[in-house]
């Protein structure tokens, strides 16, 4: 029988502490659109999938009512388009970009991932002809999302690549300049990027997965925040098994909404994502979990060691409540959705230089961080460079998803609204790395053993 | 080759409220200023749905209103989101906050 104490938690946590379902995400595969002729493409395109995943926000909206659990955003990842689209040129993939955008909008979901490219050991000619395509793309397009991995533990990073990012990034920021350069929002460069994350921008459909899949993910920053407030004045063991039990109360909620939708959609499931998300709203920033677990400010001393345990007891909760657990899993730090975020980098208790080194602990990278407008590709690339030589050295996914604001400097902000918020712009060092940079080439595999 | 992978794809079941055999139940929760006539209303509308009351608890504390109600789907002869509509309209009809979920969020969150 149902318990009132049980009900009411449960209702608490969604009227009271924002919990809800981030997304869920159809993946489709795109393997059976290629075609020589991209208009040809396209047309497949479209068509593949709008029919796949033509009941996807109706379905959603069903499960909404039924539970009484509010899916933020629905949304499509499809095959990278580099891989599908291989034979086109530049202009084909900007078409193919306004498809997706079509597409994504007949359907009436909130973004359509996979404009990507994989090359982490080089580039193929469809793979060069999209990232020269990705600055007018995402410039003619509102929902379509970018990714483009760079780099792999296994084979090292593709410091061409790299270097090729930097002057992709700085040109869509030039081309949406007069839109807070929001372009660039919709960018990911990856080191490890996983074949199965719900989360834009850096969602699309992996290789090896099926026809179509559905993969959930669970949002929750402001459930564990109150959790742990009211745990109260508790050692950090029994801190992290609060943490634990919450994050399997909001990975069982993901579930069930997942097995719901593949029932009604008659898709396969892929995976729960255990992100603890957070949106611009008030209460739903990873920012304050750490101020309430007792960091005086987010990015002070003790922020790094305050995440991992965070992320840790994340994913040890949430593993044991879902069938299959994938994507990113763990805790997400974008600066600009989230107000705690926000405010620690207004007052300049967070730096980058500290955001870099919680990255090396927590899931994502260096998300949504706005920079000055004048900032040179090389210092990008350098941004870039560092922060993927972390995900490649630990074998965990690292991105960078950096804003470099049109026209703006140092302490001005830039507001993108919706779930993806105000970006206070943060400042970086001057100085440059050019050099480094321009060598390009390939750096190796990093070594297995002799672990330290 | 080509058709085992429409073969894995499971065929599409029937959303909860018409599947048969199980006895499905929601939870209504009601929340507000306490007036006249909020079990009346509800249950009306439960009744005019065929859902079959199971459990109520109720408490009052000053003027404030909180009421749990479980509800048994099986002879619903509505679907599940006109139901919860019906009920949400009657709330904001008499100032107050009228929630149906079905109680699988519940099992799910709270049981292993």
């Amino acid at each position: 029988m149902l318990n009132t104490q049980d009900i009411l938690e449960t209702i608490n946590m969604i009227r009271e502490e924002n919990l809800d379902i981030r997304t869920v995400t159809m993946g489709i595969s795109l393997f059976d659109c290629v075609s020589e002729d991209p208009e040809r493409f396209c047309a497949k395109m479209y068509d593949k999938i709008t029919k796949s995943a033509e009941k996807l926000v109706s379905v959603c909206e069903e499960i909404e009512k039924t539970y009484g659990i509010p899916i933020i955003n629905k949304r499509v990842s499809v095959t990278p388009i580099s891989i599908v689209g291989g034979a086109m040129d530049r202009d084909g993939y900007v078409k193919a970009a306004l498809t997706m955008e079509k597409a994504a909008q007949a359907l009436g979901i909130n973004f359509i991932g996979g404009f990507g490219a994989l090359v982490q050991k080089g580039f193929s000619k469809g793979a060069s002809a999209l990232v020269s395509a990705i600055p007018q793309a995402m410039s003619e397009t509102e929902i379509v999302c970018s990714s483009v991995n760079v780099a792999s533990t296994k084979v090292g990073i593709n410091m061409d690549a790299v270097s090729l990012m930097g002057g992709v990034i700085k040109e869509t920021a030039r081309l949406t300049g007069d839109r807070g350069s929001i372009g660039c929002a919709k960018i990911v460069v990856f080191a490890n990027v996983p074949d199965d994350n719900p989360f834009m921008a850096g969602a699309f459909h992996g290789m090896g997965e099926p026809e179509t899949v559905i993969n959930v993910g669970v949002s929750g920053p402001g459930v564990v925040a109150n959790a742990v407030r009211r745990a109260g004045n508790c050692n950090l063991t029994q801190l992290a098994e609060t943490i634990k039990k919450t994050a399997f109360k909001i990975t069982r909620m993901g579930q069930l909404v997942a097995n719901e939708a593949c029932k009604r959609l008659g898709v396969p499931f892929g995976i729960v994502d255990l992100s603890l998300a957070p949106t611009p709203a008030v209460g739903d920033s990873v920012a304050y979990i750490l101020e309430e677990m007792g960091v005086g400010k987010t990015g002070g001393h003790g922020t790094t060691a305050a995440l991992a345990m965070l992320n840790d007891a994340v994913k040890k909760g949430g593993l044991m409540a879902s069938s299959h657990v994938g994507g990113l899993s763990g805790a997400f730090i974008p600066v600009s959705e989230d107000a705690g975020m926000i405010a620690a980098a207004e007052c300049g208790a967070l730096t980058l230089q500290k955001l870099e080194a919680m990255t090396a602990v927590c899931s994502v990278g260096l998300d949504m961080i706005a920079i000055p407008g004048d900032v040179s590709e090389s210092v990008i690339c350098g941004i870039i460079a560092d922060e993927i030589s972390i995900g490649v050295a630990n074998t965990k996914t690292t991105a960078v998803r950096v804003i470099p604001a049109y026209g703006k400097k140092a302490g001005d902000s830039v507001e993108f609204g919706g779930l993806l918020g105000k970006a206070p712009v943060m400042p970086v060092s001057p100085y440059d790395p050019s050099v480094f940079i321009s060598r390009g080439g390939q750096i190796p595999a990093p070594i297995h053993s002799l672990k330290n | 080759m080509v058709s085992s992978i429409r073969f894995i794809q499971k065929p599409a079941a029937k959303p909860a409220q018409e599947r048969t055999g199980t006895k499905m139940k929601a939870v209504i929760t009601v929340t507000g200023k306490d007036t006249t006539g909020i079990i009346a209303g509800v249950s009306g509308v439960c009744a005019e749905c065929g859902a079959n009351i199971v459990d109520i608890s109720q408490s009052v504390l000053k003027e404030y209103f909180a009421m749990i109600m479980v509800v048994e789907l099986s002879g619903m002869n509505t679907s599940f989101g006109n139901f919860a509509d019906r009920l949400e309209e009657l709330g904001k009809d008499k100032g107050l906050v009228i929630q149906t979920m079905h109680e699988d969020i519940f099992n799910s969150m709270h049981r292993i």
